[in-house]
């Protein structure tokens, strides 16, 4: 399972960053939540992987052991919410550049090759 | 001691969180009521400030242990629950914040706050962000808090909207997204090999790291770096800074002049409690120097390089930045005083210069400043411009005119470092300061490259501005003299009487700021003092009372 993980993790990570890197704000956007998704996963990742462990602690079945850790999940819930407000954002700017400046070019103006 | 002090420290934060939900209530018509609601919130937030910055001291009403205030958010104890940690830096951070954020508020009321919708509750929330990420005692908080004020700036970047100003708006959101995820992993990998994400903790806990888990540690060490360097505006990190800072409106650009120190508060802090586990890559000198040099040297050649007001101003905060980089990059605490000296005096001259040049660029026509400093390299002279002397002989100057020229001229000095004002003696002290750090076994050569950059920078800073200022106020065809608010002028004055007060009670100010780096080089203290603090105990309930069962 922490094969499956850290490859799609490391997918994820690496399309979003070419998608970064290309010169279209859609393109960039994709690559942005992309980006996302692999960080969030990460985050995720690092409370280490368990099968068929709750992370909500019941007061009758006390050992702690048998928890999933609960932090991370809370922080990737956290940075989910945080991620989804700022790309919602960043698409209103992205329309209002394109309205204003007529191209989706990142720079506002299309490069003359 | 009144009880409710002890709510001290959360009231940065609470206070502009409040005041900006309550403004969400209100029509964007009503402006009155918005201003009287931004201008109280502002004011107890400053007040608070100023108690902090007091308490922190010693002196002034909540006394705790070793004068750091702790707050524990839901009474849970230190590493389990969200803390908010009061200490000398802190407070003098929030203190810095609160009168600039004043400054840069009154001065939008004049006109800015009416060039968009939702002006003023933006302006509270990235207040509540600079307040809660110098208050934050633990890295998710610090990263929570760094995208509220971040989120908030977004928003006061666009106020005003335009092609330009949304175009640059674009690439510092992208930048700023992209150094959050940056911030995210970093903070995750951290988690995952410590188990802890409060500063305090992990300063004891980074300890216990060996081999592997060490290596690992000082990578995430280093990507939490690279994030807040980017935030900063460390060479090659910044390129993004100079567009942002100049298509900005100008009580925006202002407040942003202390956006890039949060990052250098970030690295400061977390460099100070990583000492005890040798602070790893970004956090040390052998990374903070070099790029501290970089940074001064972009900044210098791009002052020199501008060839608009207002980019100059941009390229002055990168020389800051880069001052303080590379004076905190150098081994042991003897800088840090005078860096923070520095840094107070430097955040309050920005600000005001960025006001002021909004000021003078309406008595030039539209582009006018930027034809007049490309006109010599270029060699236009203006041919059909007669020797006007003779008419301008004897004309009293207008005092709005005297007011901006006056103004100008302090607030080149201040950035360039000249007597009699706080730049110099910022100067002054750091560079006998990093002299000093020689006879402590200092690289001689790092030494004489920082002492050999800052003054180039001042030289460079003396050109760029004084060719700016000539070409600004001395010019013969007859000005159009703006028309000049007092809600305009006092900011600049309130923030420019802020530096001379710096120059004139710069003992007093010294002494606390050593003391801050005294603080800072003893991170046991912080550590002990968060980690130390019991949650408050609750009387038990009378025998009767309706309690919960």
């Amino acid at each position: 399972m922490e094969w499956i993980l850290a490859l799609a993790i490391g997918v994820l990570a690496s399309s979003g960053v070419w998608l970064l890197l290309r010169p279209r704000t859609f393109q960039f956007i994709m690559g942005l939540a992309l980006l996302g998704y692999a960080v969030n996963l990460f985050i995720f990742a690092m409370g280490r992987l368990r099968v068929d462990a709750p992370p909500v602690i019941d007061p009758a079945w006390a050992d702690p052991a048998s928890y999933a850790d609960p932090l991370p999940q809370a922080l990737v819930l956290t940075a989910i919410v945080i991620g989804f407000a700022t790309m919602a954002l960043f698409l209103v700017v992205l329309l209002a550049s394109r309205g204003l400046s007529d191209t989706d070019h990142v720079d506002g103006e299309e490069h003359r090759r | 001691m009144n009880p409710w002090l002890q709510h001290l420290p959360v009231l940065p934060v609470l206070i502009p969180l409040l005041a900006a939900a309550l403004m969400l209530l209100t029509r964007d018509g009503q402006r009155r009521l918005r201003v009287t609601l931004g201008a109280v919130a502002l004011g107890l937030m400053a007040l608070s400030a100023l108690m902090l910055v007091r308490a922190t001291q010693g002196i002034g009403a909540p006394h705790w242990p070793d004068n750091i205030g702790v707050y524990l958010l839901g009474n849970w104890p230190a590493p389990f629950g969200i803390v908010l940690v009061a200490d000398r830096l802190s407070a003098l951070m929030l203190g810095l914040t609160a009168v600039l954020g004043l400054c840069a508020w009154i001065y939008a009321t004049a006109r800015w706050d009416r060039a968009g919708s939702h002006f003023h509750p933006l302006f509270l929330l990235i207040m509540m962000g600079l307040n809660g990420a110098f208050l934050a005692g633990d890295l998710f908080n610090l990263f929570v808090f760094f995208e509220i004020l971040l989120t908030a700036s977004y928003g006061l970047m666009l106020h005003g909207s335009g092609k330009r100003r949304v175009g640059a708006a674009l690439h510092y959101i992208a930048v700023n997204l992209i150094a959050s995820f940056l911030l995210l992993v970093a903070i995750a990998l951290i988690y995952g090999l410590t188990g802890t994400l409060n500063l305090a903790d992990l300063s004891v806990r980074a300890l216990a790291l060996h081999g592997a888990d060490r290596q690992l540690f000082d990578s995430a060490a280093a990507i939490l770096g690279v994030a807040f360097l980017i935030k900063a505006a460390a060479w090659p990190l910044n390129f993004w800074l100079p567009n942002t800072y100049s298509e900005a409106g100008a009580p925006v650009a202002a407040l942003f002049a202390i956006m890039t120190k949060v990052g250098i508060y970030a690295l400061l802090r977390i460099g100070s409690l990583l000492l005890p586990a040798g602070a790893p890559a970004a956090f040390g000198g052998a990374w903070m120097f070099p790029a501290g040099i970089a940074t001064l040297a972009f900044g210098t050649l791009g002052m020199l390089a501008s060839t608009q007001a207002r980019r100059i101003a941009a390229y002055a905060i990168i020389t800051s930045s880069g001052t303080l980089f590379a004076a905190l990059g150098m081994p042991g605490a003897t800088l840090t005083g005078p860096a923070l000296y520095y840094l107070l005096s430097s955040v309050l001259a920005l600000g005001a210069l960025f006001l002021l040049l909004e000021l003078t660029e309406r008595s030039q026509s539209f582009g006018s400043d930027v034809l007049a400093i490309t006109q010599e390299a270029f060699e236009s002279e203006d041919t059909d411009t007669a020797d006007l002397s003779g008419q301008a002989v004897g004309v009293p100057l207008p005092a709005t005119m005297a007011f901006l020229g006056l103004s100008f001229f302090a607030c080149s000095l201040l950035i360039i470092g000249l007597p009699p004002l706080s730049g110099f003696v910022a100067k002054f002290s750091l560079l006998s300061a990093a002299l000093r750090t020689a006879e402590y076994g200092a690289p001689t050569a790092n030494v004489w490259l920082l002492v050999a950059a800052m003054l180039i920078s001042g030289v460079a800073g003396l050109i760029a501005l004084g060719r700016c200022g000539v070409r600004l106020f001395w010019v013969p065809e007859d000005l159009h003299v703006p028309s000049l608010r007092l809600n305009e002028a006092i900011p600049i004055l309130v923030l420019l009487s802020a530096s001379i007060l710096l120059t004139a009670r710069a003992g007093s100010v010294m002494a606390y700021l050593e003391d801050t780096a005294w603080y800072l080089d003893q991170p046991g203290r912080y550590v002990e003092a968060v980690l130390g603090q019991d949650p408050h105990v609750f009387p038990a309930p009378a025998a009767g009372h309706r309690g919960p069962q």
